[in-house]
């Protein structure tokens, strides 16, 4: 029983940690709700795979990342925005998905499980967040120059299209395995609030990007911690701790003169 | 074949965007260490000119640059507002090195201004910023995209005499897009007149001659060569 909460508590650090790292950049492209967005066409490749008995996370990573070159192809070819991309194919999945998920798998699908976690799930949720978290490191300097000045960007030699496909595809990695923990439903919030959180909080860059992964990993370690604990679902849990974190952040910060602690 | 002594020769440059003409016919040199600025209308294809020198648009003719050449770019517009950047950070995007050097050479106190944040920059301060992000690496060459964007007009005299001594000291050859008559006179050797095509090439003295900048501003009329404004007007 410790055990399978050792390993919950792992997985919920390292993925709230990486989830929280490149949140930091999707919310400075205004682009946080993308990953909500993008959680949900997840939910077909976990029908998938529950109906046909395969690892329903394979099915989600699956769907991620043909999603995620797909819509990076249709940005490149329409010059639409990936939001509007995304919300035009997420709720088609969610569609699908719901249709064909049987009805008693659908909620963990939407709010996760880490509770039924072992060892070799740990072993990979863990390589694959230190993975992305490493892949996030060499395009953050790229990514925020490119959103400073696209031109100053490419003049300074950065492919603008590689890095956007690169960053789509570690935005479908984080959300596949982000999903584990708070399902498809809440996927959107690791991504989200501890980067927002870390804003309202940080005046360079390097401090907000530690911030947010500090408080995704935190978030993510309180819900599972609470979760062992009252037997409610993890999910919700680490969602109300990190909007716990958001609120005495922001309460700290109104209450304080300086923008930084 | 290079022309001794010339930083830039373009030739024949036309750029096409879209099916339409943004930039048609354009031909102009220009010496080591001389600022050039580049003045019309707007619309009429001035950073179209410089993206396409830089090579970020697809153009015809040809585009020669000196040897050894390295350049430095500052476009006009950015977006630092929502970002959380100080600007050793972003100075640091391009060169860990030499930070304080050329925040110094523009005037800026490394020590003071290091850690602030881009976004609370004044004008003034912020464009010293990108001169210090674009000279951080020793260019020979700068690009400048309306360097006072944004700024007062006292700074905006400064920042041209810094501008000015920077580009004396380094011996940098300078292309920069300017409204300004005064500053175009007073802190460029040449000038390149555009609306789509070239209007006018030669000493920036002739920028004050109402009749060119009826030219420029007016209809246009283009010349195919640099000689030809010369012929038409002496």
């Amino acid at each position: 029983m410790i055990e399978l909460l050792m390993f919950s508590l792992l997985i919920g650090i390292f993925v709230g940690f990486s989830a929280g790292y490149l949140g930091s950049i999707m919310v400075l492209e205004k682009m946080a709700l993308v990953g909500d967005a993008l959680s949900h066409v997840a939910l077909p490749g976990l029908a998938l795979g529950i109906l046909f008995n395969f690892n329903p996370f394979i099915g989600a990573f699956a769907f991620l990342f043909g999603s995620a070159v797909i819509i990076w192809h249709l940005g490149r070819v329409t010059k639409l925005p990936f939001e509007t991309l995304v919300g035009a194919l997420f709720t088609l999945a969610l569609a699908v998905g719901i249709l064909i998920i049987p009805a008693p798998d659908l909620l963990e699908a939407l709010f996760g499980d880490i509770t039924k976690v072992n060892l070799l799930d740990t072993i990979v949720a863990v390589t694959l967040s230190i993975t992305a978290m490493f892949l996030t490191r060499i395009i953050y300097k790229k990514i925020v120059l490119g959103m400073i000045s696209e031109e100053l960007a490419v003049s300074h030699g950065i492919s603008i299209a590689r890095i956007n496909l690169l960053y789509l595809l570690l935005v479908s990695f984080i959300v596949a395995i982000g999903i584990r923990i708070v399902g498809t439903l809440l996927v959107g919030f690791l991504v989200l609030v501890p980067a927002a959180t870390a804003k309202i909080a940080s005046s360079n860059l390097s401090r907000y990007a530690i911030l947010s992964s500090i408080f995704g990993a935190i978030s993510s370690f309180l819900g599972v911690l609470l979760s062992s604990y009252s037997n409610l679902h993890p999910g919700p849990l680490v969602v109300l701790s990190g909007f716990t974190i958001f609120l005495t952040v922001m309460l700290a910060k109104s209450f304080s003169k300086v923008s930084a602690f | 074949m290079q022309i001794p002594n010339y930083m830039l020769n373009v030739s024949n440059l036309s750029v096409k965007l879209q099916n339409q003409t943004i930039l048609d016919n354009i031909n102009f040199n220009l010496e080591k260490g001389k600022t050039l600025a580049i003045v019309g209308p707007n619309g009429a294809g001035k950073s179209v000119l410089f993206r396409a020198l830089l090579n970020l648009v697809p153009h015809s003719g040809r585009i020669q640059w000196g040897d050894k050449v390295k350049i430095g770019y500052v476009p006009q517009l950015l977006s630092v507002r929502d970002i959380p950047i100080s600007v050793k950070e972003f100075l640091s995007f391009k060169s860990s090195a030499n930070i304080v050097e050329s925040l110094s050479s523009v005037g800026l106190d490394s020590k003071s201004i290091s850690n602030q944040s881009l976004s609370v920059l004044s004008g003034g301060q912020l464009r010293r910023v990108l001169i210090a992000w674009a000279i951080i690496d020793k260019p020979n060459v700068l690009l400048f995209d309306e360097p006072t964007t944004g700024v007062d007009l006292d700074s905006e005299e400064a920042i041209y005499v810094m501008l000015r001594r920077l580009t004396k000291e380094n011996e940098i050859t300078l292309l920069l897009i300017s409204h300004d008559m005064h500053i175009i006179r007073d802190y460029s050797d040449y000038m390149l007149a555009l609306n789509k095509c070239m209007v006018f090439f030669g000493e920036s003295k002739e920028v004050m001659n109402p009749s060119l900048q009826r030219m420029i501003y007016g209809e246009p009329v283009c010349i195919e060569n640099i000689n030809e404004y010369d012929r038409r007007f002496s």
